[in-house]
């Protein structure tokens, strides 16, 4: 840093005794730049001051004693100022190493939670989800039985951020453990419930959707814990219809039950399942109504499933200026013939 | 924006006046505020939701730990003037069903 000091000694003192004789700016200007390597450099604020006093007794030696004081006061002064930077350099220095820390642990969810979207006799499928920040609390999960049965798990932590992402390796992980052909949907998310009452903090809490799409019979079965309803689109009617059962979010109670209600699917028709990063979205302060997506549905309807999210999603993205507030899911299921 | 909580403390019951958004980043504030009523015994609390524009889930999240408190302490807490969108979000979550929940209607509540 001396090195630094010594090599910008000369340059200060000939800027400062031509701004002191004939107040150019081009002086201003270059001793602003010079100012901006120093802080490149980390020289602190009082070595500046120091620079300064050398740079003034050897341009007048004979200098005003008074002056010479002053100025051994303002680098006092200034010492403060130092610690102070010196400190938010460290801090910076904190922040980007667990920014860094942040992403690998970003990462690893991504390969922990990863799911494919599995080849479903006659069913097209489309997903989209996106995380409003590094860590996506919202979770989809797509199992395939042996029978060609779809499972289908979608679910929102309440309490955002890392614990949250951490704690849907433990729903994913239950899930995988459970003879899952020959549950009912309301009774995996009785067992997650349990799972989740257990292990969480009494401020976490979980909305989910579980749903069975079974090829052969064109059903599909599901159970709600307290998640945002799902829609049904009847492709011969050209409506939309609230899908969805009640039941409470799990975590919260240890014996919460749940129900089951079905749907049978024709050519064409679509649910929709939603997070509520989708309805939460804020155009400039007015909420996203619902009936604004299903609109949009309805005009891609005759769209690949995947298209179809795509197109709303990049639609909301465009409304709130592509910074989402929220995590955003929606998957569409569609039954092709 | 901002979250004022106010507490008015009388024997047995308390009020609180809540004003502004309850989002991510007014929750702390609320939940040390309301926790420690609810650990209070036989603490009867209401909460008044006249002023609160906007509740994300986090403040959701608030009003969970405070029901479990109560069941743990014997307290109990009630809250009042929830306008439409709020409303919704304890209703969808399956919540109105196992706490004291009231939307405002106009001209007086339900």
């Amino acid at each position: 840093m001396d090195k630094v000091l010594n090599k910008n000694l000369e340059e200060y003192k000939e800027l400062l005794k031509n701004f002191i004789n004939t107040q150019d700016e081009r002086s201003l200007y270059k001793v602003e730049r010079m100012s901006k390597s120093f802080i490149r450099n980390s020289v602190l604020p009082e070595e500046i001051v120091n620079l300064h006093i050398q740079a003034m007794d050897e341009l007048y030696p004979d200098i005003a004693n008074s002056f010479h004081h002053s100025m051994n006061f303002l680098l006092e002064a200034m010492i403060s100022y130092g610690l102070a930077h010196q400190e938010f350099q460290l801090l910076r220095e904190q922040q980007i190493a667990l920014k860094s820390e942040i992403s690998i642990a970003a990462r690893m969810q991504e390969t922990l939670l990863g799911t494919e979207k599995p080849n479903i006799d006659g069913l097209d499928i489309g997903v989209v989800s996106v995380p409003a920040h590094q860590m996506n609390g919202d979770y989809y999960h797509f199992l395939k039985g042996n029978d060609g049965m779809l499972g289908l798990a979608i679910a929102d932590v309440i309490g955002k951020g890392i614990p949250a992402a951490l704690c849907m390796s433990m729903i994913k992980y239950s899930i995988d453990s459970y003879p899952e052909e020959s549950m009912r949907t309301n009774v995996i998310l009785e067992s997650l419930n349990r799972v989740v009452e257990r292990n969480v903090e009494s401020n976490m809490f979980i909305t989910m959707i579980y749903a069975q799409y079974f090829p052969d019979e064109s059903i599909l079965r599901y159970s709600f814990a307290g998640h945002e309803p799902a829609y049904y689109f009847n492709a011969m009617k050209n409506t939309f219809e609230e899908v969805n059962t009640k039941g409470l979010v799990l975590g919260v109670l240890p014996n919460a039950t749940y129900s089951q209600k079905e749907l049978e699917l024709e050519k064409d028709d679509m649910v929709i399942f939603l997070t509520d990063g989708v309805t939460e979205c804020r155009d400039d302060g007015r909420f996203i109504k619902i009936q604004e997506v299903l609109n949009l549905i309805e005009q891609y309807k005759h769209l690949p499933a995947q298209d179809i999210v795509d197109r709303v999603f990049k639609y909301f993205e465009k409304l709130q200026d592509f910074t989402l507030r929220d995590d955003f899911t929606m998957i569409i299921l569609k039954k092709e013939v | 924006m901002n979250l004022t909580v106010n507490v008015e403390q009388n024997k047995a019951r308390a009020f609180v006046k809540l004003t502004g958004e309850i989002d991510v980043y007014t929750a702390p504030n609320l939940k040390e505020k309301l926790l420690p009523l609810t650990k209070i015994q036989n603490q009867v609390i209401e909460v008044d939701f006249s002023g609160v524009s906007y509740m994300d889930s986090t403040g959701l999240g608030v009003f969970v730990s405070a029901l479990k408190s109560t069941k743990e302490n014997s307290s109990s807490m009630r809250l009042v003037h929830l306008d439409e969108r709020i409303y919704r979000v304890f209703r969808i979550t399956g919540l109105i069903e196992i706490m004291d929940v009231h939307r405002a209607i106009k001209g007086g509540e339900e």
